[in-house]
């Protein structure tokens, strides 16, 4: 931009009028690089992966490096590309659904996912609600202490959780010498142990949106209702639950989108036992090497995620477009 | 305000941080446990501190992830940064709705699909899986999250600034390096921690997209945390914990300075 050293009071009119023109078109190719170096950058590393997926779904498994039959491949040609479409299987879908276990572990994380989602919610909103009345000036320090756990590392948190839920784990020493149980409760290993992990590794994610929809709030409304007759309990659901409400759906689908795929809690705190759509990926991928039965697995559960997914997108340009 | 935070409130924040914080303090103090048991008390020891540091595995593992973190954290800020700017300031423009979509769908896809994808991208373009590949992969996955964290900003951000400097004669380029790229420049530091932190954090895209010679501290942490539970692996998950931790504190102290030095420059404007 070495047209800016030029001093202003040297320009004629005309010069002035072709440095705005460059200016103008400098600032123009600007703006598209802004555009382009991200979009192109997402659209090769996030979006052309998924046609990838979706192609070696596709193919037939071989004992080869990568280990799967090419198909569609534009080695060949435009025609080559073409005739491909003969060589296209389903059989790795129809083997999905023929199978039990893919459409148990599919239906199973969602009912999973679900009823973490309700338990964070019920968990993480008086936390929020808590937060949002605090007096003003402990207000920051409360959402640091919310966010801090979410900067240490996810699997260190799940990790963490596998020395108190143990038979012989901190959990069941501390009933034990109290004495409200006799016998060890078995939690590692089952569904309950993936539900404490999924509510505890994602209530930063529900409590951070319910805070900030919380805080907006006006409580003189509460206590216009209260002065009116109304019972705090009807207050709540008819003023602050509904104020708080894209709150609530925003958190609902931050713990639930991931939750259904979730591959770390399943495995560490649920073990062999426990069936979720994010380990069996793993499994067909890491221990089985069935490339292409891995992707189809990953095909469904995008299918499955899309509509959850738009819906969270839509509602996040619809808070930008608040905001602005 | 004592009737509005009442007793209720109070209780559900003490039990929500016991909950988030109680889990994280055991795992620090089994840490400095004598005995190789890690939920039984044995006395106060370093000792496996000590032989932490003479694990060749885990630091070779704790090198390449520190690598990853900062130059996957420094290239997702310039990318994130950018697409904070496009979806603030270019509200027109063709497949804006697919860009804004593939910013947002990353922050809660699963991670196994992303992982997968992106393997499938780097075996099918003939990339050999490395040091190389988990790097580009966390660079897609962190600048999404950057770009929330920076758009945030940009959204509150005073425009009128802008055409202020502009209309002196301030050209765009130099308009956004003097006025709005220190004004947004605590979201944009943020947003680097941010990305470091998530990039030292993931386990499941970098198992997916590493190759031999660039495993990284979780999946070290992974493959012995499923041989057993020992104090070593709490001693290694404290010192992450610690780094992490005085990370955040220094910048939000710093943080803090900067908007107490901006208050002060404020109030001397107005007097002078």
């Amino acid at each position: 931009m070495s047209n800016a050293a030029v001093p202003a009071a040297t320009t004629s009119p005309a010069t002035d009028a072709s440095k705005s023109t460059l200016v103008r078109l400098g600032a123009a190719f600007i703006a598209r690089l802004v555009i382009i170096v991200p979009y192109l950058w997402l659209l090769f590393f996030f979006l052309i992966p998924f046609i990838i997926v979706f192609k070696i779904s596709l193919s037939q498994t071989a004992i080869a490096m990568p280990p799967y039959t090419p198909v569609l491949d534009f080695r060949d040609g435009i025609s080559g590309f073409l005739s491909g479409f003969g060589a296209l299987n389903f059989d790795n879908y129809a083997w999905l659904t023929q199978d039990a276990l893919y459409f148990n572990a599919y239906v199973t994380s969602v009912v999973i996912a679900a009823i973490s989602t309700v338990l964070t919610l019920l968990v993480g909103y008086p936390i929020a609600y808590g937060m949002a009345r605090a007096p003003a000036t402990i207000r920051p320090t409360l959402l640091m202490l919310v966010i801090l756990p979410f900067w240490t590392s996810f699997l260190i948190r799940v990790y963490a959780w596998i020395g108190i839920l143990k038979p012989e784990g901190l959990l069941n020493q501390l009933l034990l010498s109290t004495g409200i149980i006799s016998q060890p409760l078995i939690i590692l290993n089952t569904y309950t142990a993936i539900f404490i992990g999924i509510v505890y590794s994602y209530l930063p994610f529900m409590v951070l949106p319910l805070y900030s929809s919380l805080e907006k709030m006006d409580y003189s409304l509460i206590e216009a209702a209260k002065d009116l007759g109304c019972p705090p309990i009807t207050a709540f659901w008819k003023i602050t639950f509904p104020l708080s409400l894209p709150g609530v759906i925003a958190g609902c689908l931050l713990v639930f989108i991931p939750a259904v795929g979730e591959f770390v809690i399943p495995d560490l705190l649920g073990g062999s036992q426990t069936l979720m759509i994010g380990k069996t990926l793993w499994n067909e991928f890491f221990a089985n090497r069935d490339w292409p039965v891995s992707s189809a697995v990953a095909v469904i559960l995008l299918l499955l995620l899309i509509v959850p997914i738009m819906f969270f997108q839509r509602a996040q340009a619809h808070a930008q477009e608040q905001d602005r | 305000m004592n009737v509005t935070w009442s007793r209720f409130n109070i209780t559900s924040i003490v039990l929500g941080f016991a909950f988030l914080y109680l889990p994280i303090v055991l795992l620090i103090v089994f840490s400095f446990n004598e005995s190789k048991l890690v939920t039984v008390w044995g006395g106060f020891s370093t000792k496996w501190y000590v032989s932490l540091f003479h694990n060749q595995g885990l630091m070779d593992a704790t090198w390449v992830t520190a690598r990853v973190g900062v130059i996957s954290a420094t290239v997702a800020t310039v990318l994130g940064t950018l697409a904070a700017l496009t979806l603030t300031r270019y509200t027109r423009f063709r497949g804006r709705v697919l860009f804004s979509g593939m910013v947002f769908a990353p922050l809660v896809m699963p991670e196994v699909i992303t992982g997968l994808s992106l393997l499938l991208l780097f075996v099918a373009v003939g990339l050999d899986r490395g040091f190389l590949t988990v790097t580009l992969a966390h660079i897609t996955l962190t600048m999404c999250f950057v770009a929330v964290v920076v758009q945030s900003r940009l959204i509150t951000f005073d425009r009128s600034l802008e055409e202020a400097a502009m209309d002196l004669g301030a050209p765009p380029v130099k308009t956004f390096f003097q006025i709005t790229l220190p004004v947004i420049m605590p979201a944009i530091v943020s947003g680097w921690m941010l990305a470091f932190t998530l990039s030292l954090d993931d386990l499941v895209i970098a198992s997916f997209t590493s190759g031999p010679g660039a495993t990284t501290l979780p999946m070290k942490i992974y493959s012995q945390v499923r041989l057993g539970v020992t104090p070593e692996i709490n001693a290694a998950c404290t010192i992450l914990i610690a780094v992490v931790a005085i990370g955040v504190i220094i910048a939000s102290l710093a943080n803090k300075r900067r908007e107490v030095q901006r208050q002060r420059d404020e109030q001397a404007a107005q007097r002078g």
